[in-house]
């Protein structure tokens, strides 16, 4: 049997800014990955990350991560993505500060 | 300190102004990612984790009061406050903005410092002793040589595509405080029948295949380095493999074809080289020299110094670990370390750059250098001025009297940032120093480097740490692999595994486990733990470190 599909997120990085940038259902971005698009069919995967990558333009270095569903929307599943989520562990940076200051 | 001319100024100047255009037309679409990302990577600027981040070469490590000032107005400006000083004389800005990034540069510019070839399969930094200079046993200061090749190598059309990265390492001394075993090409300034030259070391790095280099010359006499360095680089770019990037390095070249035939590769590539240089860089190796001259070293007392050392045990404390010894009389050579127990190693704050440029300034004849080891050195200081520079450092969280011990990690940026990285390594070198901080053990296991890097890129040198610690990803969960062993010294080592690897919340106790071993098996005191580790091997860590292994033989 094939292995079962796992949920991804498209993310990237910001052309300007740098920062964390997560594609959602409407095609635009958002900093935060609980309002990204969580794909959980294989076949719809490679074409929302072709429309993201027409935002070339403005975005850096688009992929596919793996994500799953979360109470509040997607969430990581690895470790790497949770520090991309968050910000370093060093300093109360990154996104972590962002999301205080709201 | 080499000071820019004309020529330096109006080419750094283009090649940013070259760059700022480059950014706009990023920005506005003419050129695409995959076309403007070996344009940023030739000029430092990485896309990283969470940001961009530009790294700034400082060449051979020698800073001057207003560099090092410009480094803070960089950090208080455009980034968040603070910079990391590297593992190779750089430094990193972690949070810079894209279109601020051309400003930054300029900055940069106006005080003689780039970030041209600290990225890109180029010739990188050549970082060098950061005692140069200055350490008593030095046969000569080899940073007019580093400069040297600097310019030489800086937009060389030959080399900026090269199969991959090439870093180069200088020492003018016999104790080898700047790696040289471990980088593509190693350089000893040595001395013969009167004669300044140099070893030449080719073929060692880390990474994923760590190795020692080998010696490729015993002796260059130093008009032959331009050509001979070529000759080197020119046998590397024909004969180094592009057809796999693990296999591109030319410690790999060296190692498949073997140092005897790269040696006569070269040497026949020599005979040509050599009679295209007409001497012109020797006039300018001659006037790069000039501006290399020893400040006039003062005379006095250093009674001051004395009194302090016998009333203050804080500061006798510090001159114990930080102090080392200085080519002329009544001086010393002065390590700041930026390694405050739990602190980010290789970190310092805007206000702490610049409290350490003021303090070279007035007390340090204007000189300041970064060590690969992450900490900022004064490296001409009279001794009777070392209580008031203590003083100022004790204010400013810059006294820590850690030189060469446990606290003193190196650690690369690993996952906190590095979008190359596995796992992370800052957390635990925070971990470790605070940890032996508590148990107040640290002078008492003495000398002892711990090195960790978050993949296997190395660039925490972890192969050549005493102990060396290797973040990886273990079926997504960190976990640490450890080595033993391991020496970046003259007498350069890679250091041996010591079995399977310690999930991220086993690691500090881990390392706790070997040190308490090392301090049970140790004859005296004064047996270092490289020392120990060498008489007694692997296996008494071994059993410390995997009790369960062990029950199972017996």
């Amino acid at each position: 049997m094939a292995r079962a599909f796992t949920p991804k997120v498209i993310t990237a990085n910001d052309l300007l800014e740098g920062d964390v940038i997560y594609f959602t259902a409407q095609d635009t971005w958002t900093r935060h990955m609980s309002e990204a698009e969580l794909i959980t069919d294989e076949a719809v995967a490679p074409l929302r990350l072709l429309e993201a990558e027409k935002q070339n333009i403005k975005i850096v270095g688009a992929y596919l991560a793996d994500a799953k569903a979360g109470p509040n929307g997607p969430e990581p599943t690895h470790f790497r993505e949770e520090f991309r989520r968050t910000g370093p562990s060093n300093y109360f940076h990154g996104k972590q500060e962002a999301q205080a200051n709201v | 300190m080499y000071k820019y001319n004309e020529f330096d100024e109006a080419f750094l100047a283009e090649r940013n102004a070259q760059f700022r255009a480059q950014v706009e037309r990023r920005i506005d679409g003419s050129l695409t990612e995959e076309e403007f990302r070996p344009l940023r990577l030739m000029n430092g600027v990485y896309l990283q984790l969470h940001a961009y981040m530009l790294r700034v070469a400082i060449p051979y490590g020698t800073l001057n009061p207003d560099q090092m000032r410009a480094l803070a107005l960089l950090a208080e400006k455009w980034d968040r406050g603070y910079g990391h000083f590297t593992t190779r004389q750089n430094i990193q800005y972690n949070w810079p903005k894209l279109r601020d990034l051309p400003d930054m540069l300029d900055a940069l510019g106006e005080v003689g410092l780039h970030a041209i070839q600290t990225s890109g399969n180029t010739i990188r930094n050549t970082t060098a002793d950061h005692f140069a200079g200055a350490a008593a046993e030095e046969v000569t200061d080899p940073r007019p040589y580093a400069e040297l090749i600097r310019q030489w190598s800086t937009d060389h059309p030959e080399f900026q595509f090269l199969g991959r990265k090439f870093k180069i390492a200088i020492t003018g001394s016999n104790t080898d405080r700047a790696v040289i075993k471990a980088h593509d090409v190693g350089l000893q300034v040595v001395e013969q029948d009167g004669q300044i030259g140099f070893k030449v070391i080719v073929g060692g790095g880390l990474g994923r295949t760590p190795m020692i280099g080998k010696t490729l010359r015993e002796f260059l006499p130093q008009a032959d380095l331009l050509p001979y360095l070529e000759s080197v680089l020119t046998v590397y770019n024909v004969l180094g493999r592009r057809d796999n990037k693990y296999k591109a390095r030319i410690k790999i070249t060296v190692s498949e074809n073997g140092i005897d035939t790269y040696r006569a590769m070269t040497e026949e590539a020599f005979l040509t080289i050599r009679g295209q240089y007409d001497g012109t860089d020797q006039q300018l190796l001659e006037e790069i020299k000039a501006h290399f001259t020893a400040p006039e070293f003062r005379s006095g007392s250093t009674e001051a110094f004395d009194t302090a050392y016998e009333n203050d045990p804080v500061f006798r404390a510090w001159a114990d670990t930080n102090l080392d010894q200085h080519r002329a009389e009544g001086h010393a050579i002065a390590t700041i370390s930026i390694k405050a127990h739990g602190a980010t190693p290789g970190d310092a704050s805007a206000e702490q750059i610049r409290v350490m440029a003021d303090l070279a300034e007035q007390y340090g004849y204007g000189e300041l250098r970064i060590s690969h080891q992450q900490n900022v050195i004064l490296p001409h200081v009279h001794k009777s001025d070392l209580p008031a520079i203590h003083a100022k450092l004790k204010e400013h969280g810059l006294a820590t009297a850690n030189l060469g011990l446990i606290s003193d990690i190196i650690a690369c940026p690993g996952m906190d940032y590095c979008n190359l990285a596995t796992a992370r390594s800052i957390p635990v070198a925070q971990e470790i120093a605070t940890r032996f901080d508590e148990l107040k053990l640290e002078h008492d296991i003495g000398h002892l480097q711990i090195k960790i890097s978050g993949c296997i890129n190395a660039c925490g040198h972890h192969h050549v740490g005493h102990i060396g610690i290797l973040g990886l990803d273990r079926a997504g969960v960190e976990n640490y692999q450890i080595t033993l062993g391991g020496d970046a010294s003259e007498n350069a080592a890679i250091g041996t595994r010591t079995g399977p690897g310690f999930a991220y919340d086993e690691i500090v106790p881990a390392v706790e486990r070997i040190v308490d071993t090392y301090l049970a098996v140790r004859e005296s005191a004064e047996e270092t733990f490289i020392e120990t580790y060498r008489r007694v091997g692997m296996d008494p860590f071994k059993a410390a470190l995997y009790p369960e292994a062990a029950k199972k033989v017996a």
